[in-house]
């Protein structure tokens, strides 16, 4: 087989429509590496056998002349957390271990719209919670440059099918950076959107006032090429509703600006988000460099990334998840454990007892932040603090007339498997650069820059809200200087 | 010792076509167990909730009916509580404690000659609905429908200035006219219109009442409370602050559960439903406001003379008040107004006759015009009317086909009181000695001419047959 599957999704595309590129062979050749490598790696929790007809498809109607859509039958993975009607959706939890959807995510329903084959559902951390995948419930995914280390999370089997060229891009979801954190570990471009302009409309709530889908592939025009398929307006969500936004546009096209570059734009350089003395930081410098080459400025700024933003973060997305997660009470979904002697609220607890530990401390965290007596001090403070957060960051772009605000993605390299999990403390630190953007609505990206030790080092650019376009835009000027090249050889 | 009643009245919005928070059905009723659901009112991973802007703005009309203010920007909490018919876990409601944010706060209403004040109204889903069923209570089983789960509701709560049982008699019953005159609301279907009751005696712990299945047994629920609190406070003994539950057959409240501490909500912000901003939405929906009850029946009484019994009947049902509206005349007005509430609501009692009905309202006029000329009688006109309203035929054809047009030939009265007392010799003597007997005459006359006979010419007509009888008799 010399199906060349590190290939980007434009490059596929145009393989495709012009008839170079046979989408069966391609799909097939996809399958077979998931075949040989994922019982190791672990990036898919489900494979979709089918989706070998949904190819033969595509070929045909190449032949016949009839589109193929923008996305040409090039095979995706999406995190298990999003719903695909007629397949399990079981965010890697034992609760949903046999749930399966009788819908699709809108996100899903644009992407077969507009050509896109799903391959497989991809590991995740327990219902998104997690930075590492060692809490995704049927075991975690292995870093495809180092099987020690962790891929990320909580995204991290989308991370690692893209990195591990077990798909051509995938989607996951994007809560304090579960996105980017994976896509930096993996070497590959993670995306987050402003929030509200992709659908969460069959995203399995877990902190939904924060969350968006987000997009992981191998180049930012890839990441353009899905936005412009799938992003804007859906009557299912009312939080893509323009009317209740800015009232920007929200389809703007992701990629026709792509290549213009980033002459005599600003950015930010956050300074205090990493140390120079560390591998992480002098490629953030190194960064800073290639964007002044490119006939940007750079300015320091500063930004608070004190414990008060990640605190603030973790007290909120807790209470949300309290209430997103009561769902699962084991009555309409869960596992079989039979009612019989038990009262109502008892069998609820004993039933809910067999989610993960992780799951288990936000959702005891989550009943206690919000609750009587403790909300001025826990969530209504954190609520002042995501306010004060977004002020400051406004007056800090507003100061520079900034375009966005570069950081490195996770202070730290990735590290190996048991290594932090222990500290639960320790792991919500390595969300401090990413919670940011979640927190304020802003889209955030993540790309490849450099390598150390055989790792990768993800950069994160931040822009302001709506600036989707520009943002891809800035991220894929940099992208071209990037350092890190290629897959992981397996 | 003076009671202080308030209520949480929990309305359905019926006339809505749609759920709060998705597209299905908002009229649930009548349907198989389960069937009128979707992945976002049965709470599925994933869904999301799409505010009816229909349902928001029906519930500001009742906002304005009630006098309220409302705050420019509407948001809605989730109130987090485990129970089987609540699909999420959590219900969608509002709530006024970071200020406010509910459709209407501060409202007050006249109740007879007392203010009773609105401290809120919000909307809010419906959970479904637990049904029990099983042979015995040993083998009982708890079935879940979820058909009325996100079914749009308001909730209106009062503060508590009513007095008496009677107060809150009068108060629900106005709630009812006044929530289907603005067309929020079919009072009349089941479990459309529940409410609750807080009742207190000075200075003594407050009792919530619930569960109580009509207004007739809140009432009494209320007036047993106030009773059963006035004899611990006379007998000293403290009252608990609890919630009781109005036992039907026993008609006594009953201690719902032990005190405990107040369930705790944690109540938060809704974010998946963006706030609304109403802008001069009020202003407008103000405009199109239907004409309240009250003003109604001031108009009724004052400008079209109509009696203030009559004109408080006829206002607080919009069906009629529109029929009376469009057949009126300035010569009609008491007339039709007369027919209606002693006639037709008669036949048409319940909604659905209502939706039946193929009365016209011009044909309504033509009728009660014949009677004022005295082309028909009032019995005439009670059997036209059933028949119009039945087939839908028009006036004259019922008259002309039936002959139900008066009988006001004098030749053929005389003639028909003639052979009337002619069949009963006896009469006339009677008849001659007490006036009574003119009467039993009058009904006989009548009865056989199908009620068409004009009485005034009968009567007439009795009397000069009398007065020829008198005439004939010897004197004595």
């Amino acid at each position: 087989m010399s199906t060349d599957l590190g290939i980007t999704l434009a490059e596929y595309v145009r393989g495709v429509a012009s008839g170079e590129i046979s989408c069966e062979e391609y799909v097939v050749a996809t399958l077979d590496r998931i075949e040989k490598h994922d019982a190791k790696l672990h990036a898919y929790v489900s494979v979709d056998a089918d989706a070998v007809e949904a190819a033969k498809g595509v070929d045909a109607a190449v032949r016949a002349g009839r589109d193929v859509g923008a996305l040409a039958g090039a095979p995706f993975g999406i995190k298990d957390n999003i719903c695909m009607a007629g397949t399990r959706t079981t965010c890697c939890s034992w609760m949903l271990e046999d749930y399966v959807s009788p819908y699709d995510a809108t996100v899903v329903d644009r992407l077969s719209g507009s050509g896109g084959i799903v391959v497989g559902k991809t590991n995740m951390d327990e219902f998104a919670m997690g930075l590492t995948t060692e809490f995704a419930a049927f075991g975690p995914s292995l870093n495809p440059w180092n099987t020690e280390c962790v891929p990320g999370g909580s995204s991290g089997g989308s991370a690692v099918a893209v990195s591990a060229l077990e798909c051509i891009a995938s989607l996951g979801s994007d809560t304090g950076g579960s996105v980017r954190n994976p896509a930096s570990f993996c070497g590959i471009v993670g995306y987050k959107p402003t929030y509200g302009r992709l659908s969460r409309y069959g995203l399995v709530s877990y902190a939904n006032s924060i969350e968006q889908v987000g997009i992981m592939a191998r180049s930012v025009e890839d990441v353009g090429i899905v936005m412009n398929a799938i992003s804007g307006e859906d009557k299912m969500d009312d939080t893509t509703r323009r009317d209740v936004r800015s009232g920007a546009d929200h389809t703007p096209d992701h990629i026709a600006d792509i290549d213009g570059g980033v002459e005599g734009m600003a950015v930010g350089l956050d300074v205090d988000s990493f140390d120079e003395s560390t591998d992480v930081g002098s490629a953030v410098r190194r960064a800073a460099d290639a964007f002044e080459a490119a006939g940007a400025t750079v300015t320091d700024v500063h930004i608070d990334h004190g414990p008060s933003s990640v605190a603030s973060y973790y007290v909120l997305t807790a209470a949300e998840a309290g209430s997103n997660l009561a769902r699962y009470d084991n009555l309409r979904y869960g596992y079989d454990m039979p009612q019989e002697g038990y009262e109502y609220n008892a069998y609820i607890s004993r039933a809910r007892s067999r989610l993960g530990p992780e799951v288990t401390r936000r959702m005891i965290l989550g009943g206690f932040v919000p609750s009587a007596g403790h909300a001025g001090k826990y969530y209504l403070k954190a609520l002042k603090m995501r306010d004060a957060l977004s002020a400051q960051v406004d007056g800090v772009f507003a100061d520079g007339n900034l375009a966005c605000i570069l950081s490195p993605t996770v202070p730290v390299l990735p590290f190996k498997f048991g290594e932090k999990i222990d500290d639960p403390v320790e792991l919500f630190r390595m969300d401090s650069n990413t919670v940011l953007a979640n927190l304020t609505g802003r889209p955030s990206i993540s790309v490849p820059f450099a390598m150390s030790s055989g790792l990768p080092i993800g950069v994160q650019l931040t822009g302001s809200l709506d600036s989707d376009a520009q943002l891809l835009r800035i991220a894929n000027t940099i992208h071209a200087s990037s350092e890190s090249k290629g897959a992981p050889q397996l | 010792m003076k009671a202080r009643i308030g209520l949480e009245i929990h309305c359905q919005l019926t006339t809505l076509k749609t759920k709060l928070f998705c597209g299905c059905r908002a009229d649930y009723r009548k349907m198989d167990p389960n069937t009128n659901v979707c992945p976002t009112c049965l709470g599925l991973p994933g869904s999301l909730p799409r505010l009816n802007g229909a349902a928001v703005k029906t519930a500001l009309l009742i906002a304005i009916a009630l006098g309220c203010k409302s705050p420019d920007v509407l948001s809605f909490f989730r109130k987090n509580y485990f129970y089987p018919d609540l699909p999420k876990n959590y219900q969608i409601t509002q709530l006024d404690i970071y200020g406010p944010a509910c459709v209407g706060h501060d409202g007050q209403i006249k109740v007879d000659d007392r203010d009773v004040r609105i401290s809120r109204i919000q909307l809010e889903e419906d959970p479904g609905r637990i049904v029990y069923s099983g042979a015995s209570e040993k083998n009982l089983e708890t079935l879940v429908d979820y058909n009325r789960a996100g079914a749009p509701l308001v909730e209106i709560v009062t503060e508590p200035d009513m007095e008496s049982p009677r107060d809150v008699r009068i108060f629900l019953n106005l709630m009812h006219d006044m929530l289907e005159n603005i067309g929020a609301s079919d009072a009349s279907l089941e479990g459309a219109i529940r409410a609750d009751a807080n009742v207190s005696l000075e200075g003594n712990n407050k009792v919530e009442i619930k569960n109580v299945s009509s207004f007739h047994d809140l009432e009494k629920a209320v007036g047993y409370e106030i009773m059963r609190q006035t004899n611990n406070i006379e007998n000293e003994i403290e009252i608990d602050k609890e919630t009781r539950q109005w036992d039907e057959k026993r008609r006594i409240t009953v201690s719902a559960r032990s005190k405990e501490s107040d369930t705790d909500y944690r109540y938060f912000l809704e974010h998946d439903v963006p706030w609304i901003e109403i802008g001069n939405a009020c202003d407008m929906l103000r405009k199109d406001m239907p004409e309240s009850i009250a003003t109604r029946r001031q108009r009724y009484t004052a400008e079209y003379g109509i009696s203030d019994q009559v004109a408080e009947i006829l206002s607080s049902q919009q069906y009629f008040a529109r029929i009376f509206e469009s057949a009126r005349t300035d010569e009609n007005s008491r007339e039709l107004a007369n027919i209606i509430t002693t006639d037709l609501m008669g036949l048409l009692e319940t909604r659905q006759k209502q939706a039946d009905s193929k009365l016209g309202s011009a044909e309504l006029g033509r009728l009660v015009g014949a009677m004022m000329d005295k082309r028909i009688t009032r019995t005439s006109a009670k059997s036209a009317l059933q028949s119009m309203v039945r087939d839908g035929r028009s006036f004259d054809d019922i008259v002309r086909e039936s002959g139900l047009g008066t009988v006001d030939d004098e030749s053929k009265i005389t003639e028909l009181v003639g052979s009337v007392i002619d069949s009963e010799p006896g009469l006339v003597n009677q008849a001659l000695a007490s006036p009574k007997a003119v009467h039993y005459i009058m009904g006989l006359v009548m009865k056989k001419s199908s009620g068409r006979a004009d009485p005034e010419m009968v009567r007439k007509a009795i009397e000069s047959y009398l007065d020829s009888k008198r005439n004939d008799a010897p004197d004595q």
